[in-house]
């Protein structure tokens, strides 16, 4: 089949295309195609360009369909964009659904190996046929690097077609390929021949196309399980406990890697360079389940480690029971959530925001954790150390809920930074000296304004032995059924709770002159909200913006949802979990408050919010 | 209702460890089980053990889960921190402490309700690690706080106290032990003393899972006739071929060999264990032979109990990740934090 392209003063958009546009690639997964696409998101950052790439992908190992997302954006929005001004379709089986998906006036690139079938065809799109197969099996002759290549070959007709710099491209293949130079040839190889492809049969580049920039000079490109990773690494965590669980191994799969990198303290040795010549300052278990891993995170943290776990919305069902030992005995423990999907399996590679009661009251009885929602990997870092320190503040669970969105894809966010004055707060605890001090130790008594009382660990002087329950007790720690004294002692766990709020990050809000409408998001939602606050002031709805980052609330979130005559809280999940939880702990009126709600399993775009907020007004007034 | 604590009041003259410690310091709060209960004298002897093992308390930690067996580590060693944690979850929180705090003894003490029902998984992945600690299980064949269910390791045609017979196959710990690869695995009676605190010595010194299994009876609802749990089966069908001593490596030297002393198992301490008998053909390091061995005899109708198994080149959790012999809840943040320069350099990988 032949495709004919217009000319570029024939096509409806202009100039103002330069870095606007969003893309989208259908690939059958395990096909190899995860490498080019990356390879193209990374150049794009690289050029300097604010970017993101959103991985839409099966809970399959081959054979199902795949999708992945580039958006391209000067402006810095770069929350899912659902209008696709090219589709990359790889996958003949889903051919139909991603054609019809293309912006009219958008582009198609197929592999004109085999000629579309006729009933595929728009009006409206323009069809750019490259022969990926045939020119892959003229030019390789292993039949893994036919298929692989075919990837490779499609990026360098979208280097043509976009514009983008090929030395940056070059570059990068040469570093992901350092270690074969058959691999790097063949990659180098397969580039070329879709770039040279392209410029041949098409009028490149396209009317949308990228131009360097210089906006991601201190940004790095990092995935939030990373980021969360080196969190922990930077927090002194020594004692890990887990189950693999999509999407929260690569979580634990980084702290592995980065302990064996940063961890390992040379000791002398028999043989230089052997087994014996290192020590491991670290501990990672993997769990038989995430009872187990959760058990091992309470004990390491009872034993004085900074200690935690990594697991999504299934393995905190199971760790409830021991979630609620912890809050009752006070221990401290760290639980990174990485939401996936639910209820029960639910969808394991698709995003939500569905843990947010669970965790907030996980475990049986009256019991309230502490909860911090990240919305990038920057923040995924900057909670992760905080959560220590809240843990042994605090001396209770910390949650940290991510989401698949921000822990699996790849996000441009500004460079990570320490301070090396930084001391953790490792709370209350007595050693031997401030047990020489005091007359006796008693577990629960002494508490501080935070309503914080002391710890000791094991191993300290006997004066500091205590025997820890999660039957009733009193502030002594001794075994109670005594009404009075058992409430002494939930009473109180309730106000430590409450004093929390001050110290969990504190909302972001940002205001707009003349505001009337007022939108509270969290986590991952973030990007979108704050693009769909731009779009209404365009339609001339002025809305502020508040971003919950902890739990309990700061004083702030009901003040905002007071102030404005028309609120929203917009969320991922079908029943308005966060808006709830706002209701329950602040007391306002759930009816202050319009539910936003997007659930479907895809990260959350700013055309959702506009709609439902737009829609909501008009029938309001 | 609070634990009673016991007299401190001596009523003679105790004898004193290496530490200057009376048996009484050993001791914690005064029972709340029923009068005549096995776990009783188990904690009686774990007492005398740690006493005559001059160990200082505050090296000690304990831990158990949910049951009658584990409320008893209030009673024993009230310097030594203690967890009394959630039903089945003990292993798992022993393992997180071990992880943590290798420089401590840790001694669990869980039933066979914790141990082989609810939380039979986790003990048998603590066997697979091979966490350093010493798991006494006090095996009585019933639920008690929950007045006379069945447990898993009432024995096929052991009648309930109602007369009702069990007719589901019994799990036993130490086979279990043996086919998860356990490295330490002993049986031992509440009521026999003399052959449990060696075997609870050996245990300690042993580095690496040591597990105990106590058949330790119910005197509430599990000590009646047509009960296999009971004192009177105990007594009647208990066969102790397997006899050892436990000699403290200080000690070796002056202790003489005795005449039929088998063989000698020199534990990772330097302490020893030496098996005074053993049945001909027996080998405590042949994991089919033992099992060979405990089945034949419990086709029998006897129970048989010693120190069954051992593997003294046990490699536990800490050896095989290689952590450094100090605590690691002990080393200090600045050597654990990589730093500002660290940081920046590194994230040259995500540019």
């Amino acid at each position: 089949m032949t495709t004919t392209l217009p000319h570029h003063d024939e096509r409806t958009h202009g100039e103002s295309r330069v870095n606007d546009f969003a893309l989208k690639l259908a690939n059958v997964n395990g096909t190899g195609s995860a490498s080019a696409n990356s390879l193209l998101m990374q150049a794009i950052f690289r050029m300097g360009i604010p970017v993101s790439g959103k991985n839409l992908f099966p809970s399959n190992i081959q054979g199902l369909p795949t999708w992945y997302e580039i958006r391209v954006n000067k402006s810095g929005y770069t929350a899912r964009a659902l209008d696709y001004d090219l589709m990359v379709a790889m996958n003949s089986q889903t051919y139909a659904e991603d054609i019809a998906e293309v912006a009219s006036g958008g582009y198609v690139l197929y592999d004109s190996s085999w000629p579309l079938e006729p009933h595929l065809l728009r009006d409206d799109v323009t069809f750019l046929g490259v022969p990926l197969a045939k020119m892959c099996l003229e030019n390789f002759s292993s039949s893994r690097e036919r298929v692989l290549m075919k990837n490779i070959a499609y990026a360098g007709a979208l280097v043509a077609l976009l514009d983008l710099d090929l030395e940056v491209i070059a570059t990068l293949l040469t570093e992901s390929y350092s270690r074969n130079e058959k691999l790097l040839a063949s990659n180098q190889k397969a580039l070329r021949l879709g770039y040279d492809y392209a410029r041949e049969h098409f009028s490149c580049p396209l009317e949308f196309r990228v131009a360097p920039m210089d906006e991601t000079a201190h940004s790095i490109l990092i995935d939030g399980n990373t980021a969360a990773a080196l969190g922990c690494l930077y927090a002194g965590a020594t004692v890990a406990g887990w189950y693999p669980i999509t999407p929260a191994t690569a979580l634990m799969d980084n702290f592995t890697a980065l302990c064996a990198k940063y961890r390992r303290e040379p000791v002398d040795a028999a043989v230089p360079g052997g087994p014996d010549s290192y020590r491991n300052n670290y501990l990672i278990l993997q769990a038989e389940d995430e009872i187990a891993a959760i058990g091992m995170v309470l004990g390491a943290s009872w034993s004085g480690a900074r200690a935690f776990t990594s697991t999504s919305g299934p393995g905190i069902s199971l760790m409830s029971e021991l979630l609620g030992l912890a809050y009752y005995t006070e221990i401290p423990a760290v639980i990174f959530d990485v939401q996936r999907t639910g209820p029960s399996t639910g969808m394991p590679t698709r995003t939500q925001q569905a843990d947010i009661l669970l965790c907030a009251y996980a475990s049986h009885g009256d019991t309230k954790h502490i909860l911090l929602f990240p919305a990038n990997p920057h923040e995924c870092f900057e909670f992760a150390v905080a959560s220590f320190d809240l843990a042994e503040r605090f001396q209770t669970p910390v949650f940290v809920l991510s989401d698949l969105d921000i822990g699996m894809n790849d996000w441009v966010v500004p460079e990570l930074t320490w301070d090396d004055n930084f001391t953790p707060d490792r709370g209350r605890v007595l050693d031997d000296r401030d047990l020489a001090e005091i007359a006796e130790f008693f577990r629960y008594t002494n508490e501080d304004a935070d309503f914080v009382t002391p710890r000791t660990v094991p191993g300290s002087d006997e004066k500091g032995a205590y025997f820890i329950r999660g039957s009733g007790h009193d502030k002594f720690g001794k075994y109670t059924e005594v009404p009075a004294e058992y409430q002494q002692v939930v009473d109180r766990l309730k106000l430590k709770h409450a004093a929390s709020a001050q110290r969990v990050p504190a909302p972001v809000v940002i205001r707009r002159p003349g505001a009337t409408v007022g939108i509270i998001t969290l986590g991952s939602c973030d990007l979108a909200v704050r693009e769909a606050i731009d779009d209404l002031s365009e339609r001339g709805i002025e809305a502020d913006f508040l971003r919950v980052r902890g739990f309990p609330f700061a004083p702030e979130v009901r003040a905002f949802v007071e102030e404005h005559e028309h609120c929203f809280v917009v969320e991922q999940n079908r029943d308005g979990q966060l808006r709830s939880l706002i209701s329950l702990e602040t007391e306002i009126d759930i009816n202050r408050m319009h539910p936003v709600l997007y659930y479907g399993g895809f990260p959350l775009s700013a055309r959702q919010v506009v709609h439902s907020v737009t829609t909501t007004l008009e029938v309001q007034s | 209702m609070s634990a009673p604590t016991k007299p401190l009041i001596p009523l003679a003259i105790l004898p004193k460890n290496e530490l200057g410690l009376t048996v009484r310091d050993y001791e914690g709060a005064m029972s709340t089980l029923c009068a005549g209960c096995g776990h009783d004298s188990v904690t009686a002897a774990i007492t005398q053990m740690f006493f005559e093992l001059s160990m200082p308390p505050r090296d000690i930690a304990k831990l158990s889960g949910i049951g009658c067996s584990s409320k008893t580590p209030t009673y024993f060693v009230r310097g030594a921190h203690g967890f009394n944690s959630a039903h089945g979850r003990m292993a798992t929180i022993a393992t997180g402490a071990n992880a943590a705090n290798r420089e401590l003894t840790y001694i669990g003490i869980s039933g066979d309700g914790d141990s082989l029902s609810i939380g039979i998984g986790h003990l048998s992945h603590l066997m697979r690690r091979n966490v350093n600690m010493v798991y006494v299980l006090e095996n009585n064949g019933v639920y008690g706080l929950t007045k006379g269910q069945f447990s898993a390791s009432a024995d096929i045609g052991s009648r309930s106290k109602r007369g009702v017979p069990n007719e589901i196959a019994p799990i036993d710990p130490v086979l279990l032990g043996l086919s998860m690869g356990a490295t330490f695995l002993a049986r031992s009676f509440s009521g026999d003393k003399e052959q449990l605190i060696p075997l609870l010595k050996a245990a300690v010194a042993h580095q690496g899972l040591a597990l105990i299994d106590v058949i330790s009876p119910c005197v509430t609802f599990n000590d009646h006739e047509g009960s296999t749990k009971s004192y009177r089966f105990m007594r009647e069908h208990e066969v102790k071929e397997i006899e050892t001593d436990f000699v403290p490596w200080q000690q070796e030297i002056s202790m003489p060999h005795r005449k039929g002393d088998a063989r000698e198992v020199v534990m990772h301490d330097g302490s020893v264990v030496r098996f005074r008998s053993v049945p001909d053909g027996y080998d405590p390091h042949d994991r089919q032979r033992v099992e060979e061995y405990i089945r034949e005899r419990h086709d029998r109708g006897e129970i048989a109990t010693g120190l069954l198994y051992v593997n003294e080149d046990s490699v536990d959790v800490h050896a095989m990740n290689n952590t450094p012999p100090v605590a690691l809840a002990k080393i200090p943040f600045a050597t654990l934090c990589p730093g500002s320069a660290v940081l920046a350099k590194l994230q040259d990988d995500f540019r």
